[in-house]
């Protein structure tokens, strides 16, 4: 090079760079370093070999290993699967009451019945099942289709008034809106209905009100207003309200006939996993 | 001057090592983009999969525009833990209509890949419009304002016009009726059958819970149910769509 010169305190050759007298000394890479650099490069040769890396006209190299991230994927969720099959298989065939007396079974099912819960049903009845407004409470007694393990487990498989041809569904008219009953009359079986669980409306009047509930509203709800799991039609004499059961909240109720609407899980979640969350839910405390 | 110093050319002309770096991402961008476009590979061969209806890609632009994406990523990843909680892994057939695609690494939130279906539509009004109403724990801001927002659709046929010049196989007829089409995945009144021949499983209903209204938030409830519903994963062969 032009600018050859050697710094004399320490006999390295300088770059030639110089600011205010100070000189660059051209020292060699750290040999660490260097190492380092060339097995980086070596490594990455024999990436290209062994690993899918260069593309061609019409396909690509896949490399020594034949690896594949979906192949290895989905063994990896087969060997999940099969990890799960045979204790899975005899939950498949064992009522609730081989479920329940048999602790493998149990706790098989309760731990993935909540995995399943937190994925899949904890955004609308929440991570304690406890529900919110609109959505049910699952850890009362209290059910709209029913709480046996079947009626759980169907629910979960067909969903609400949703995708499924077999779904649970009924249509509560909607009194209000559609002009079934004026004002009034919504106002007198408001009253009348609250009245079944000691609540009241101002200015309703109760008997009126029995009256218009015994034309309209017995059929689903029943005579003694208990309701009627086969229907999904609630028990209107305790306290427990999916919709509110404030005075005006059960009269907005029956004006616009809220129609709650829970997915098909039949489908996205396999058998075996929808009987485990019907455990689980049943199990939280209100399963009949 | 041996071999190993020739690097002072780069190191002394500004212009030379600007080329150098040119030269060096090219045969980058050569070697890992550039396949993509030809190799048939890309893009599994699946059935079901459409452009959005002109609703759906209203709904998107919105979701695009809002930012979901910033935390909400739409791509599960090939791994064990990400198929057992969101379904099947994404495949790129399912975003080839997506331009720009919404994959993400981040996830703030969870990923939106295959929400379709997953929640009620009342369940995405309240959680739009309040998110801890239903999910105590979330961290995402409210949406209401989507509700009151009426929804533009003059535009969605220019939309569809750009997104035919990126390959998304819009039809004349589609673009044609583009905004009929908008207004008639709302209604609820049997205006739609043209609607779903164009658009197959197209969802027809009032999402907002307002049928008197065309609101933003009929737009993003139509997209977010239709999010990873498309592909048929029944005639769906895994084996041969080894990556």
């Amino acid at each position: 090079m032009a600018h050859e010169e050697i710094d004399k305190v320490t006999g390295v050759s300088t770059t030639g760079h110089e600011w205010d007298g100070i000189k660059e000394l051209n020292n060699p890479l750290p040999r660490w370093w260097l190492w380092v650099f060339y097995a980086c490069i070596a490594f990455a040769v024999g990436y290209v070999f062994v690993y899918p890396a260069v593309p061609l006209v019409s396909s690509y190299t896949t490399g020594f290993l034949g690896h594949s991230q979906r192949a290895s994927a989905l063994a990896d969720a087969e060997a999940g699967k099969a990890a799960r099959a045979e204790v899975g298989k005899q939950l498949a065939n064992a009522s609730l009451d081989q479920i329940k007396s048999d602790p493998k079974m149990l706790e098989f099912a309760m731990a993935q019945g909540r995995a399943a819960f937190g994925d899949n049903c904890a955004p609308c009845h929440g991570s304690g099942a406890t529900g919110s407004k609109g959505y049910p409470n699952l850890q009362d007694d209290d059910w709209l289709w029913g709480g046996k393990l079947t009626d759980i487990e169907h629910t979960i498989t067909v969903g609400v008034r949703s995708t499924s041809p077999d779904t649970r569904m009924n249509d509560m008219p909607r009194f209000g809106t559609d002009g079934l009953l004026d004002a009034k009359q919504i106002r007198n079986v408001a009253g009348f209905v609250l009245s079944l669980s000691g609540g009241s409306v101002k200015g309703a009047d109760v008997a009126a009100g029995k009256q218009i509930f015994a034309e309209n509203c017995t059929a689903c709800h029943g005579e003694d207003a208990k309701g009627s799991t086969d229907l999904g039609a609630p028990n209107l004499t305790d306290k427990i309200w999916l919709y509110g059961g404030d005075e005006a909240s059960v009269i907005n109720t029956i004006t616009v006939a809220h129609r709650g609407v829970m997915p098909t899980w039949g489908g996205k979640l396999d058998p075996v996993t929808i009987k485990s969350l019907a455990i689980y839910v049943h199990d939280l405390g209100g399963g009949t | 001057m041996s071999l190993m110093q020739k690097h002072a050319v780069f190191e002394r002309n500004s212009i030379v090592l600007l080329i150098g770096i040119l030269i060096v991402v090219a045969i980058g961008g050569l070697v890992e983009i550039v396949p993509l476009f030809y190799l048939k590979s890309t893009i599994e061969t699946v059935t079901g999969m459409r452009p959005y209806s002109p609703l759906e890609l209203a709904g998107r632009n919105i979701f695009v525009r809002e930012g979901c994406y910033l935390c909400h990523s739409q791509m599960i990843r090939p791994m064990r833990d990400e198929i057992e909680r969101y379904g099947h892994f994404s495949l790129a057939a399912e975003s080839q209509y997506d331009h720009p695609f919404q994959w993400g690494s981040k996830r703030t939130g969870p990923d939106l890949a295959r929400v379709g279906g997953k929640y009620s539509d009342d369940w995405h009004v309240a959680h739009l419009t309040d998110p801890r109403s239903v999910v105590p724990a979330s961290v995402m801001p409210p949406y209401a304002f989507l509700k009151d927002a009426p929804l533009r659709g003059e535009r969605i046929a220019e939309d569809m016009k750009t997104l035919r010049l990126e390959g998304v196989p819009y039809t004349d007829e589609d673009i044609t009726n583009a905004e009929a089409d908008l207004k008639a995945q709302v209604s609820p009144d049997g205006t739609a059958d043209a609607l779903a021949v164009r658009y197959p499983k197209a969802v027809i209903r009032d999402f907002d819970g307002n049928p008197n209204k065309l609101s933003e938030m009929d737009a993003l409830i139509a997209y977010l149910q239709m999010l990873g519903t498309l592909v048929d994963f029944s005639t769906y062969d895994d084996k041969a769509n080894l990556r």
